[in-house]
């Protein structure tokens, strides 16, 4: 090198690696969340990538972006209207629907980018040694850049239907926040098991579309009372019926959730963000090999 | 600097083309198991100091690249020990870690992003890794539009260009073109001139000769031989018993 170095004396400079089998197939956590934040750009600039590669910065992509759940949401909105024959007819149901529609497809999108996050990074998996979360973790923030415009459209719509934004919204950002982790815990999850199963992506889309039926999104949460009292239990264990229903009803309907489904929410989002973090790392040196 | 102390890769795969859930069921209704071990490195040791060109002779498949990936940290042995100081780039075969929809500069960027590089010290050296890798358009333009060889001198001008303490090269230049790899010889050799770290994994034997300063030679994942590349060459020659003309190429 003709260049002097540029290279700042940080810790990684000079650092000291060793490596060997790993214990219990986890690797030192605290070096690897280290070496993992000290990447945090990557996921960033993955994401402006796949923007710029999916024309979404085009102005008929950002279009299309805000069109394509506006549209979904018309359809869904006139299916349940004609299927129940016009009794949904409170003002605030569309935005309802809106409103649970753009974050299920949040956590959709992070659970299909995730899953093949790992299968489709090629050779910088073979190649480069890095903390492979960072791959999954640049699904989620690609899901959560295309989502976050659509709160634009969301609030537009509320206003335009006379729903408006009830003080309990504040409510709703902190339930946004469980919302992610869950997502980003279920993306490194799929990214794992995709790894060993290449057909987990294809069975994906059918999953999806079963889980959004039966979750509160098309329908509200007051819904599952009119269950059997068996039915209801079961449905309430869905982790997206306090994620997605506590989200709908406290941006949309303006009502405090009861504190059972903060925790659940809670414990939901928690619980598969820490499983699915630790599958992924305790696994991921073994992706190297399996490509 | 670099020290690897008894180590041994394994591989355990299955054998499926591309395993599939369908198929493990089947398997798993047959009572099979598809998995194969694959001891690609047995018990390999050597030490090399600050300064060593070292120079990796073996015939295919004899656990070169493997042990490569191991120093570099992507493979984790599975039994042994290998501790390496300093900050190590990679040129491994087939090209960084290239993604073939994002153009060569998102590459680049996203590279050196991944192996933890900042922004700036990747912006810093861009212009030279475009300069050196001389794809003229072609930087910008998705990588799945390069030629091997394109790919294979953006991955050698980026690795150069990193600024490790320890480089690790894999056949890079197997696709260069004649003039590409007269570049990219001499900067190989200013490279060494640097006393810097290197290991070269060639079967190129010519080149290993020219620049290396130490060498070893696997076969079938075991440690055969460490000394001075012309006597290694010599003996690796001798066991593989075809003329070395045969092998004297110009890669590196
Ligand atoms: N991903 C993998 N899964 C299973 N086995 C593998 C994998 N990669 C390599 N192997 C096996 O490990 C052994 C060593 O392979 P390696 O790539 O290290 O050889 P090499 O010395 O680099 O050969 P070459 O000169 O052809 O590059 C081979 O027997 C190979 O079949
Ligand atoms: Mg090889």
């Amino acid at each position: 090198m003709s260049n002097p170095r540029t290279v700042p004396q940080d810790d990684y400079l000079g650092e000291f690696h060793v490596y060997a089998p790993h214990k219990a197939g986890l690797p030192p956590l605290r070096t690897y969340f280290h070496e993992l934040w000290r990447r945090r750009e990557f996921a960033v600039e993955m994401s402006r990538a796949q923007v710029r590669a999916s024309n979404a910065n085009t102005v008929f992509g950002i279009f299309w972006n805000i069109l394509n759940p506006v549209l979904l949401a018309s359809v869904y909105f006139l299916l349940v209207v004609v299927l129940s024959r016009g009794a949904a007819r409170e003002s605030w149901y569309f935005s309802y629907i809106v409103a649970g529609l753009f974050s299920f497809y949040f956590v959709a999108r992070s659970m299909s980018g995730g899953a093949s996050s790992v299968t489709s990074a090629g050779r910088i998996i073979m190649n480069t040694a890095f903390p492979r979360l960072l791959l999954p973790l640049s699904a989620v923030s690609i899901s959560f850049r295309r989502f976050l415009p659509t709160l634009l459209v969301y609030a537009a719509i509320a206003f335009a239907t006379g729903t408006g934004i009830p003080p309990t919204a504040v409510l709703a950002i902190p339930m946004l926040l469980l919302i992610v982790m869950f997502a980003t815990g279920m993306a490194m999850l799929l990214a794992t098991v995709q790894v060993y199963f290449r057909d987990t992506k294809s069975f994906l889309p059918y999953v999806t579309r079963i889980w959004l039926y039966t979750s509160p999104v098309l329908y509200p949460i007051t819904f599952y009372d009119r269950l059997p009292e068996a039915l209801q239990v079961v449905a309430r264990l869905n982790p997206l019926y306090s994620l997605v229903g506590g989200w709908s009803d406290l941006l949309v309907r303006g009502e405090l959730i009861p504190a059972s489904m903060w925790i659940s929410a809670a414990l939901w989002s928690v619980g598969v963000l820490v499983v699915g973090a630790l599958v992924f790392i305790s696994r991921e040196r073994d992706f190297a090999v399996r490509l | 600097m670099v020290s690897v102390q008894d180590v041994s890769i394994t591989y355990r795969t299955t054998f499926e083309r591309r395993p599939t859930m369908k198929d493990a069921l089947l398997r798993f209704g047959r009572g099979q198991r598809a998995v194969r071990e694959v001891h690609a490195v047995r018990d390999v040791s050597f030490d090399v100091a600050q300064g060593t060109v070292l120079g990796i002779v073996g015939s295919n498949g004899a656990g070169k690249s493997t042990l490569v990936r191991a120093v570099a940290g992507i493979l984790p042995p599975t039994a042994g020990r290998i501790e390496v100081r300093g900050k190590v780039s990679t040129l491994l075969a087939l090209g960084v870690g290239f993604n073939g929809n994002m153009s060569g500069q998102e590459n680049v960027m996203l590279g050196g992003l991944a192996a933890g590089y900042t922004r700036e010290e990747i912006l810093a050296r861009y212009d030279e890794i475009a300069d050196f890798a001389d794809l003229g358009d072609f930087i910008e333009m998705p990588m799945r539009t390069y030629s091997s060889g394109m790919y294979s001198r953006l991955a050698f001008a980026v690795a150069v260009h990193m600024d490790p303490d320890i480089l690790l090269v894999d056949e890079a230049l197997s696709a260069g073109d004649a003039k590409f790899k007269e570049r990219a010889a001499a900067k190989m050799k200013e490279l060494v001139g640097q006393s810097r770290t290197m290991f070269l994994v060639s079967h190129a034997l010519s080149s290993i000769q020219e620049l290396c300063n130490d060498s070893i030679w696997l076969n079938k994942g075991e440690l055969m031989m460490r000394g001075a590349p012309t006597d290694v060459v010599k003996e690796y020659t001798k066991f593989v018993k075809v003329e070395r003309n045969a092998l004297t190429l110009e890669d590196v």
